[in-house]
Order: C-alpha cells, then structure tokens, then sequence
C-alpha cells in the first residue's frame, strides 16, 4: 500500500508464516512417525514438508521486507 | 464475485446448489485440529485488519475509496481476485472435467482483452473525471436519469448476490465439511460486517489481496501433485483420450483444445461456436464485465495515480491468465484420477442425477430406484456401476461436477494442507460478499441517498451512512439468503439480473467515453431498453428453452451459447438505440464533456519512465503471451 502504515505484504507474510510453519511442523510430525492420513495419495513425496517450508520462507521474507517503519 | 460465471455456468450451477443439500449425507472431508486453527487464524488475521484499518478509514475518500493510495500491485491483484470466488473456482473446475480445456477461454479472450482496455483506454477517463463509482461516471456524462436507473440496479444485484454468495457458501461448506447451514451464515455475515464495516473499501483490498495469496498456496499443490501422479501434461492426455473415446459424442482430444472444434456448434464438448466466443464472449460480456462492473472497476479507482490505475488492470491480466493452472487443470486432471473405493474410475455426473439418487441417511440402497434409474440413463456411467450406485455400495455414492475440486483436495491434501484449501474457499466466498457490500455501499451512499435525499451532509455524514449501509447491508443480505433457502427458484433470477444487466451498461459507457455525439436521452434510453431487452431474451428462453435455438443461432447450441450470444444481442440492440436516439437529440457541448470524453479531454501528462515502467510495454508483453497461449492450445 502506498503511504504510511502496516503494508498488506506484512500482513501476508505474518499468516504465511504461521501456516507454512504449522504445516511443516506437521509435516515432520509425519515423517518422523510414519503415521500417514487414510486415503490421502502421494504421502511418500512429503508435501506438507516442502509446501509448508516454502509458504514459511515466503512468509519470512514477506514480514521482513515489508516490517512497520521499514522505509520503501 | 461471480466474474463471468454467472454469464454462462453459475447460473445453472449455482441454480442447483439447494439441490446439493438433499444428498451428501457424508461431508466430502473430516477436518482435523490443525485444520480448524488453520481456519481460525484466518478469522481472527481478518478481524484484526479490520480494527487496524479502522483508523485510517475516518473520512469519505478513505472509507469509499481506500484513500486512492493503493499502488498497482495491490489495485491489481485485488481487481483480479475480486472476480477469483470460491463458485468460480469450482464451478470451472467442474467445467473442465466437462468441457475440457474449452473452458479455458472464460479466462483468455474472456478477460485478457477487455483488461488490457480497460487499462490503457478507458482509466484516463475514469481517473480524471475523479467519479466514485461507475453510476457516478454514467451521471456525469448522461446526467441523473442513467445514473440512477444504474445505481438502483448495480445495488439491488450486489445485495442480492452477497445474498445468493453467503447462502452458497453455506451450502458448500455444509457439502463439503458437513456444517450447519445457519452456522455457516452467521459466522461469515459477522465476518464480513465487522471487517468491511470497520476498514472500508481498504479493508475489502487488503482481504481480496490477502484471499489471491490464500487460494494460491492452497489450491496449487493440487495441480503440482496430480500432474506428478499422472505422468505431466503428455500422460495425462494420453489417459484422458482412452478414457474418454467410448464416453463423448465428441473426439477426445477436443478436451486440450479451445479454438479447433469450434467451427460447429456440435464438435465441441461445450455446443458453442467461435462466433459466440469472440465476439459474445470476448466483445460484450467480457468487455461488459472487467470495464463496467463497478465491483472490480472500484478497485483500480482506488490506484494513487493514473499510471498506478492503468497498470493495475494490466497487471492483474497476467495473473489471470494463470488462473487456468489451479482451475481447470484439476478438473482435467479429475478425469483421470478420481477414484471408488474399489479403484475404479469415479465418474462425476450433473446434480440432477445426484439429486434424483439420494440413498437413505442409515445407508444402503438408493430410496427412489426408479428415478434414479431414469435419471442415470442420461450419463455414461456403466451398467455395473449404475447397479453399484443403485445397491447403495460403499463409497459409489455420486458426485457431482461442481465437487472436482474439492474431491480432488481431499485426495491430495492431508492435515493443515486440507486446512489451507478449505480456508481459501472460504476467503473466497467472504471477499465475495465483502466486494459486494462495500460497492453496495458507495453506489447507495454516493448514487441513491446523495443525490435523491440529501446532498447538503457533511463528510462524516457520509461515512456514517456508508457504515450504517453495510450493516443493512449485511442484513438484507442474510435475508437474501435465506429467501433463496426457501424459495430456490429465484437464485437463476438472480444470477440473471447481473448478465441482463452488464451489456447494456457497457453499450451506454462505450458511446458516452468515446462518441461525443451520445446524448443523455440516448445514454438514459439505450440503458434502460437495453435491460428491457436482454431480459426478454432472457426469459424466452426460460418460458421456451427451444428458443435457444433461436438466440444462439443453432439447434445444437447448449445453454452454454446462450448468454454469451444474449450479451452480444442486447451490445448491438442498445447500440443501436443509442446511435439513433443521439443521432434525432441535441448533443452536449465540449466543453461539458471535457475530462469524460475521448476528444473533448486533454489528458494529463504523464511523467516519462523507463520502458520497463511503461504500461504500454507491459501491455504488449500481455499481448505477445495472450497470443502464444492461444496458439500452443489452439
């Protein structure tokens, strides 16, 4: 958003931060267990891994970039 | 919300969603904890924006029009997403496991046009009038008699779409996760309330914008995932042409191409021809919607500057044109992958089947046999698997085409990942309703209640009607929503009411923004006997469905044909009324149209940029790949 104030990008990175760490928690949880869901397909890829790992990264770099008082 | 859906397939589709709730006994999905504080969050990161933005939404221009401070991006992403519902998702997922890649088309020459033009000829005109709303445009070029004919449609269609949305919502989630219908209603209308009623315009951006990320990391794993498991883009051709050989009237490869087979109406999976595409489809409704529709035009009237405004539309295009990737490619991929229980290929059928083959809710054999025999007769579901359905097997219940999404998150998608899916649904339906209640609320603020009971208010006045008309709005709305409850027929109205209404109106702003001669009678006329029009067409068909034949120009055409050649009928009748009313009335002098009118403006200049900065560059570089993907899908 132009002008001053919290950007939507900080909001953005600050859930995607949450979700993708919740997911890859998950994920390792999984891994880690070995207990896979009933009736999901391609368990052995490990997506809530990679998926939730990325969406964290995404997010980690969202909330820094876009930090209140950081200037453009 | 609906974008162009509601043109061609919502209509029918979302006609059929009280349907959906005499079957499914089982929900689609069990969620899990994680899932359930995957939701949560995201209930509680929009309230929280709400009471953030509260602050920054103290005067009119901030509250209508989000300050006009939003820069491309966020004016870009949130005009595409304005028009990303979760209905459009999965009704075109369903689409393409019907239709195939020919569905593909609603999202290229049915968008990607219209927005570059939008961007590039029609903001200047737009931005420099300084107008609040489209109504707002169509009274300064034609005076208050267009205007207003405009705003009390445009408010009457958004209340009752944000009706029709929420109730849509309801029913889906209770489909899909087995919630309460009321629940469902009640959560999302507070929601929604509280978020668009605190924050504005702004709000509704900055959740729109939020929604686009959402539907992103949530629905494209499922594609990413189903093009591994079917051997990519080459294997799951190759396994939709054995599939499909024995089970279409059509050739199965029709399924990968959008312009091959549209040379006759009944080539082609769809029953439409190329003339309809292009120019129903890609000319006046396209055009109709993505540049007249105030509820996405709004958001690129909230740019901080003309460029930003020009840009925005042009960025958005580009993300459009990969909507395809999350929407119809999981309805392809759904074709193939979609499974029974006892690993045959799960067939989807329409929800006249499904409804008609409801099994008793303690289980076994479907109540009405005979039916459902009749019903199935329609399909090609195997006899086998006609007598499964029947016996009430495991597992064989049916589904229907608007559920290819969902079935397909739920093969992929296990704990918090499923959360994340169904979390953007529901972000979806919610910027839905919220887009819906905050254009409501500037039309009634700035096109009914200013100028027809009081046009003295002070700036806070204004604000505190728009706060209180999302609140009634809200309210009709819920009410809405349960008038369609119980009166289902009135949902195919209501969709209606938004394709009668949009070409018309885009026939009246086309000649006002670039015809000096367009009167205000003819603006006025051309708008009003054009809505006369379109809904006649309308309801021929729905008192006479023989007359599609009629008005999409063949026997073989299906419904699909019909509002895409309805939409160009009713451009080129209101055209016509408009040229001829103008051309017998006096015309307005220049000087009355400067700053509303191609000719009669002199644009402001705009700071020379690099061309990399350039919306024409941009532009052309949307062109360049509009053209490629149309030829390697051809």
């Amino acid at each position: 958003m132009h002008g001053s104030g919290i950007p939507i990008w900080f909001f953005i990175g600050v859930l995607l931060v949450i979700y993708g760490g919740l997911i890859f928690g998950y994920g390792l949880v999984e891994l880690s267990s070995g207990a896979y869901p009933a009736g999901v397909e391609l368990t052995n890829l490990h997506a809530p891994i990679w998926w939730g790992g990325t969406l964290a990264i995404l997010g980690v770099v969202y909330v820094v970039k876009f930090r209140p008082g950081q200037s453009k | 919300m609906y974008g162009l859906v509601p043109f061609t397939h919502a209509a029918s589709s979302l006609g059929s969603l009280p349907a959906m709730l005499a079957f499914s006994t089982e929900p689609l999905a069990h969620l899990r904890t994680l899932d359930i504080a995957v939701i949560a969050i995201y209930f509680a990161m929009v309230i929280w924006i709400g009471f953030y933005l509260q602050r920054r939404s103290n005067t009119s221009e901030e509250f209508f029009m989000a300050g006009r401070e939003m820069t491309a991006w966020i004016a870009g992403l949130s005009f595409v997403s304005a028009n990303l519902g979760s209905l459009e998702l999965m009704g075109w997922a369903g689409s393409a496991y019907q239709y195939g890649i020919l569905a593909t088309n609603w999202y290229w020459i049915g968008a990607i046009p219209a927005m570059v033009f939008l961007g590039l000829m029609m903001m200047p005109f737009y931005y420099v009038s300084k107008t609040h709303s489209v109504p707002g445009y169509l009274g300064l070029r034609y005076g208050k008699h267009a205007s207003i004919v405009a705003a009390i449609s445009f408010a009457v269609e958004m209340i009752l779409m944000s009706g029709v949305n929420m109730f849509a919502m309801a029913v889906v989630m209770k489909v899909v996760l087995g919630w309460d219908l009321n629940f469902s209603i009640i959560v999302s209308s507070v929601a929604v309330a509280a978020y668009v009623g605190l924050g504005g315009l702004r709000s509704a951006i900055f959740n729109e914008v939020l929604q686009f990320v959402l539907i992103w990391g949530g629905a494209l794993l499922v594609p990413i995932l189903g093009l591994v498991q079917s051997g990519g883009w080459t294997g799951l051709k190759a396994k939709i042409v054995v599939n499909m050989t024995s089970l279409t009237g059509v050739r199965p490869d029709s399924y990968f191409h959008i312009w091959r087979d549209t040379g006759s109406f009944a080539a082609n999976p769809m029953g439409v021809h190329w003339t309809g595409i292009v120019f129903g489809l890609g000319f006046a409704i396209s055009f109709g919607y993505w540049t007249t529709d105030f509820l996405v035009v709004q958001r690129v009237l909230a740019a901080h500057n003309l460029r930003a405004a020009r840009m925005a539309p042009i960025i958005g295009s580009f993300f459009k044109m990969a909507v395809p990737f999350i929407v119809i490619l999981p309805g392809l991929l759904g074709l193939v992958l979609l499974q029974n229980p006892d690993g045959s290929r799960r067939q989807l059928v329409g929800e006249d089947v499904v409804n008609s083959c409801v099994a008793p809710t303690s289980g076994g054999p479907v109540a009405e046999q005979a039916k459902c025999s009749a019903a199935m007769a329609s399909t090609t579901l195997s006899d086998d698997y006609k007598q499964k359905v029947l016996n009430g097997a495991p597992g064989m219940e049916l589904h229907s085409y608007n559920q290819a999404l969902p079935l397909m998150m739920v093969r992929y998608l296990g704990p918090g990942l499923l959360g994340l899916g169904i979390t953007a649904l529901i972000a979806g339906f919610m910027s839905g309703m919220a887009g819906n209640v905050s254009a409501f609320s500037t039309v009634w603020t700035y096109d009914i209640y200013k100028p027809l009971f009081n046009n003295k208010g002070s700036d806070s006045h204004y604000v505190l009607v728009g706060r209180l008309s999302i609140l009634i709005g809200v309210a009709v709305s819920i009410g809405a929503a349960y008038l369609v409850m119980h009166a289902h027929g009135i949902m195919d109205y209501v969709q209606a009411l938004f394709s009668i209404f949009i070409a018309p109106l885009f026939a009246v702003i086309i000649f006002g923004m670039f015809w000096k001669r367009a009167s205000s009678l003819a603006g006025f006329l051309g708008l009003l006997i054009g809505i006369i029009f379109s809904a006649s067409l309308f309801m021929w068909v729905k008192l006479d469905p023989a007359a599609l034949a009629h008005v999409a120009l063949s026997p073989d055409a299906k419904p699909m044909a019909e509002n895409v050649y309805r939409g160009l009928w009713a451009f080129i009748f209101s055209a016509l009324v408009i040229i001829v009313v103008s051309l017998v009335t006096k015309a307005r002098p220049d000087n009355e149209l400067e700053g509303l009118v191609y000719g009669a403006t002199v644009l402001p200049k705009e700071e020379p940029v690099p061309f990399y900065k350039s919306e024409w560059a941009w532009a052309g570089l949307v062109g360049i790949i509009f053209i490629a993907l149309n030829v390697i899908f051809w």
